[in-house]
């Protein structure tokens, strides 16, 4: 058999094998390519999944040649194509940024054991993404955040251990729920394979384990993907992590904990029973909402710019939840092309932030708290970083010819096909409050004096600039030109609510 | 070149510009060169566009495409081809003027700002040959924010405020009102294009009707209707160029333009018979209470901004008539209005340049020491007031007679009443100029004319003012085909 036969393995093996050898290399030098090399391989991978299933449907890989359903299966659609993409892409381009950034961020002695972190964490991350089998995305999952918590520890900053106790807390906890949830369906049906899980259900839909299945999975999904009022280990990790990682979690962790939430929904317990015999549509929305004007409100009276993109975060992730609990396909394209376009804005904004860490940091010295105080006039010395931050901060509003505006479009098409006029005053004016947190910096940055001997030019080195820089373009592109984003996530998810019908 | 390459020619020309400028930073002369240069360029190639459309012809080009059936495209049809004209021919005398004020008063950042001026050019282009709703919102946001750091030029913590005024109610009643509006026409029709006629389906429930053009009418911000006109003022902090061009003539403009133009091509005359009345009275009295609050600003540019406000009124006012002539009126307008608003914001840049004085009460004798620039003030105001040989007159004349046709008496009084207190705000700063004493303070500081960059564009667009009363045949004929084709 050729090697294109066996991508969908090689999309989880390659980073996975990286991780290991980069410990045994030692050199951070020797690590460092290690591990990049694997994520410009699963990248590439990737690519060729996605233009695969694109042209000829939804590959269905069979690890050593076991069908399913005793074998575990690796299924790749449209959906999860794209959330590898997404995945890999930005480990892709993170993992140079990395390399210049953690020098002032972590001890030498450590960075093998960073890139090691970080290739298992992107291994477990695809891993979650590219299976069929309901147990493996629990092993999944463990596998990526075990590595998170790792990576956030190693946070310059003291609280980075707190936040990664608390992290590694809510984490156990939510998989515990998630492992609970999946015992459950293991109980009634017998398989582990979703495929034939989703088969196994029908008819036994309303029992009281099937149920229970349900609610444990949601809760313990939640509490990964930080929906509200779940997302209160969020805030702090991302604060204290190293940019880097804050960075790589934003753009993909919690998205990827999206895509399990759909792929459970929609896939295994299907529409019919997630969103007409529960109030679960209800329970969503109203979560949505508060996270759309909680976490934003909050996000205004942040001190720290990482807190205040931390809580942004938490308020963009009601966007894509509120998505989901319309049940319709302009819904679930929301959601879904959302995911995408939120992970590279923000992944963008928090690169940005890591340079201006640098920036700000004295020579030598550990980088600072990139607290307002210090961001005073700092569009003088670093024009390129405050601009990238500004063009990411109108994508977070939804601004038109940015990703984010395509992401509202189609929630707003999608309330609108339900009658919520209310709904769409809801979404447009909590966009409104991206404004406000969004122009706090822009008024620090550009129109408050910077500190005495503050003035000279100073840039971020250009190994951050540019990965920053390829993201914002992305930012751009995305919204101008959406024939990979939205195309994608509307076939995506066609292919999700015709499986349920 | 064809129509079509022309279109892509003007867009691109002031991005080119803009790159040109910042690579020229380092050398004024150059930097200013390549902005002037840009901008006849611009001109050249948009009076190009001219005798096609007049012949008929309406060229397209389309780029790319952020949403399946919703592309970024362009279509010149008259009323965009008339705004393209103003925006870009007044351009050039702007950029004149720029060198002389920006120059005079030693003002920071140049670069910047000719950087951000250009690309509010092509934001006002690709608004004025959008071809579609989603095409003329992204144009729209774009051109707010292009024009936030120039209206925040001095970075003070006045400008800031003002700055802040300025995008909360652009972008709040844009993202609040404009963008559901626009979602909502796709929703119902499926498109977004212009069509001559309207898009909207025909029995459309009048409710909704009533409703969405709610939404575009305040949606606009840039419109200035009350009660979301205070962006307008607050914009006033920004140098007297931007004032000029863009709070006179590119932004305000892009939105009553969008006002006329989605009501022709979204709606159709037709659709909103009977659902304007609210329109007609909201218009009406941003009118006369806009003419009010200049009566009593002494700050000069604080009265043109009101009078901006009322008059912006008079182009939405007579599009909710609804009646042919008046909008032909609504369209003369656009162009009137510019030529002469702009021509008094030069005027109070002029003072300012030579004398640093900003306020109404501070002008007694001036127009004996700047006679050329208080001339000039004089036209601009004649237009506002709407007499003859002024444009003003032309616009106030079609509109007045779709008034009538219509049997609008409201609008009869209100258009009266205006006139009356145009004039009241307008003839003092006139008459002191030109028949009172100068103060003793005044005599202690001589000055003459201002800079000759300043005198040379304050007169081409007074002249222009008068010009246009004579020979209206261009936007006459423009507005006319606009009407025609319905």
């Amino acid at each position: 058999m050729s090697i294109a036969a066996h991508l969908p393995a090689l999309q989880v093996v390659l980073p996975l094998i990286s991780a290991p050898l980069a410990v045994l290399l030692r050199r951070r030098d020797l690590a460092f390519w290690m591990v990049t090399a694997a994520a410009w391989a699963a990248f590439a991978t990737a690519i060729q999944l996605w233009l695969q299933v694109g042209a000829s449907g939804t590959i269905s890989y069979h690890i050593g040649s076991w069908p399913p359903p005793w074998g575990i299966e690796y299924r790749v659609d449209r959906l999860s194509s794209f959330v590898l993409l997404l995945v890999s892409g930005m480990a892709a381009v993170m993992l140079p940024y990395a390399r210049t950034s953690i020098e002032r961020e972590i001890p030498e002695e450590s960075h093998y054991l960073f890139y090691a972190m970080f290739g298992l964490c992107l291994a477990g991350l695809l891993g979650i993404t590219i299976t069929g089998d309901a147990f493996n995305i629990f092993v999944f999952l463990e596998i990526s955040s075990l590595a998170t918590y790792v990576l956030i520890a190693l946070g310059r900053d003291r609280r980075a251990l707190t936040a990664a106790y608390q992290y590694l807390i809510m984490g156990s906890i939510g998989a515990t729920f998630i492992v609970i949830g999946i015992g459950f369906l293991y109980l009634t049906t017998g398989t582990l394979n979703l495929a034939d899980m989703a088969g196994r259900l029908r008819g036994v839909e309303s029992s009281r384990p099937v149920l229970a299945a349900l609610a444990f999975l949601t809760v313990g999904i939640s509490l990964k993907l930080a929906l509200f009022p779940l997302h209160q280990w969020l805030p702090n990790a991302y604060t204290y992590a190293p940019s880097p990682v804050t960075a790589f979690l934003a753009a993909t962790a919690t998205k990827v904990s999206v895509y399990v939430l759909i792929r459970f929904y929609f896939s295994v317990f299907g529409e019919s029973l997630v969103y007409e015999h529960l109030p679960l549509p209800q329970i969503m929305l109203g979560l949505s909402l508060l996270a759309m004007f909680g976490a934003s409100f909050i996000a205004i009276f942040q001190d720290n710019l990482k807190r205040l993109f931390a809580y942004s975060s938490v308020g963009q992730i009601g966007y894509i939840s509120l998505g989901l609990s319309f049940d319709s396909v302009h819904g679930l394209t929301a959601s879904i092309v959302h995911l995408f376009n939120h992970g590279i804005a923000k992944g963008a904004i928090f690169l940005l932030i890591g340079g201006i860490a640098v920036g700000i940091a004295t020579p030598g010295a550990v980088a600072p708290a990139p607290t307002f105080d210090r961001l005073a006039g700092l569009a003088k010395r670093m024009p390129l970083t405050c601009f990238g931050i500004v063009l990411g901060g109108l994508s977070l509003i939804g601004v038109p010819g940015t990703a984010g505006f395509i992401s509202k479009w189609y929630l707003i098409l999608a309330a609108l096909e339900q009658g919520q006029f209310w709904l769409v005053g809801a979404i447009l004016l909590s966009s409104l409050l991206a404004v406000a947190y969004v122009w706090r910096f822009v008024e620090v940055a550009y129109f408050r004096a910077p500190p005495a001997g503050h003035v000279a030019r100073k840039e971020a080195p250009l190994a951050m600039l540019i990965p920053a820089w390829l993201l914002i373009a992305a930012t751009i592109w995305f919204g101008l030109d959406t024939s990979v984003t939205v195309d994608t996530a509307l076939d995506a998810a066609r292919q999700l609510m015709g499986k349920a019908q | 070149m064809s129509p079509e390459t022309v279109i892509l020619v003007a867009l691109a020309l002031p991005l080119l510009g803009a790159i040109g400028i910042v690579l020229a930073g380092k050398s004024p002369n150059l930097r200013e060169g390549v902005t002037l240069v840009t901008a006849l360029g611009l001109f050249a190639c948009v009076v190009q566009l001219l005798d096609p459309v007049l012949t008929g012809a309406r060229p397209a080009v389309s780029l790319l495409e952020p949403l399946p059936g919703l592309p970024i495209a362009f279509r010149v049809e008259p009323l965009g081809m008339l705004f393209a004209l103003i925006a870009s021919g007044l351009w050039i005398v702007n950029s004149i003027y720029s060198i002389g004020y920006m120059r005079g008063n030693d003002e920071k950042h140049q670069t910047r700002f000719y950087v951000c001026f250009a690309l509010a050019i092509a934001a006002a282009l690709a608004i004025a040959f959008a071809a579609n709703l989603l095409t003329l919102f992204l144009f729209y946001e774009v051109l707010t924010l292009i024009t936030y750091p120039l209206v925040t030029h001095a970075g003070t913590d006045k400008a800031r405020s003002g700055g802040r005024t300025y995008l909360v109610i652009l972008m709040g009643t844009s993202v609040l009102f404009l963008l559901p509006a626009i979602i909502y026409v796709w929703h119902v029709t499926g498109t977004t294009d212009f069509r001559a006629g309207g898009i909207l389906p025909v029995g459309m429930d009048k409710g909704a009707v009533a409703i969405l053009l709610a939404l575009f009418m305040f949606g606009i911000g840039k419109a200035a209707l009350m009660p979301f006109h205070r962006w307008l003022p607050a914009a006033m902090v920004a140098p007297t160029p931007v004032s000029a061009l863009l709070h006179a003539v590119a932004v305000v403009k892009a939105g009553v333009f969008s006002v006329v133009k989605i009501v022709v091509y979204v709606f159709g005359l037709d659709m909103l018979a009977g659902v304007t009345d609210w329109l007609i009275a909201i218009a009406g009295f941003t009118i006369v209470a806009a003419s009010v609050v200049a009566l009593h600003a002494d700050n000069l540019k604080r009265r043109l901004a009101y009078s901006t406000v009322s008059q912006l009124s008079y182009i939405v006012l007579a599009v909710a008539i609804l009646a042919p002539l008046s909008v032909i009126g609504a369209v003369l307008h656009i162009a009137a209005h510019a030529f002469g608003k702009i021509t008094l914001f030069f005027a109070a840049g002029s003072i300012y340049t030579a004398s640093h004085k900003t306020e109404v009460s501070q002008l007694d004798g001036i127009g004996r020491r700047m006679p050329w620039t208080m001339a000039a003030f004089g036209i601009g105001a004649l237009s506002m007031i709407g007499l003859p040989p002024a444009a003003g007159f032309v616009s106030k004349w079609y509109l007045v007679s779709g008034a009538m046709a219509q049997a609008q008496w409201f609008t009869l009084a209100v258009v009266l009443l205006s006139t009356l207190l145009n004039a009241g705000y307008f003839l003092p700063v006139v008459y002191r100029a030109f028949f009172r004493p100068l103060s003793a303070e005044a005599q202690a500081h001589p000055h003459g004319e201002a800079p000759l960059p300043i005198m040379i564009a304050l007169s081409i667009t007074a002249a222009g003012t008068l010009a246009l009363f004579f020979f209206p045949d261009v936007p006459l004929a423009l507005a006319q085909q606009l009407v025609a084709v319905r």
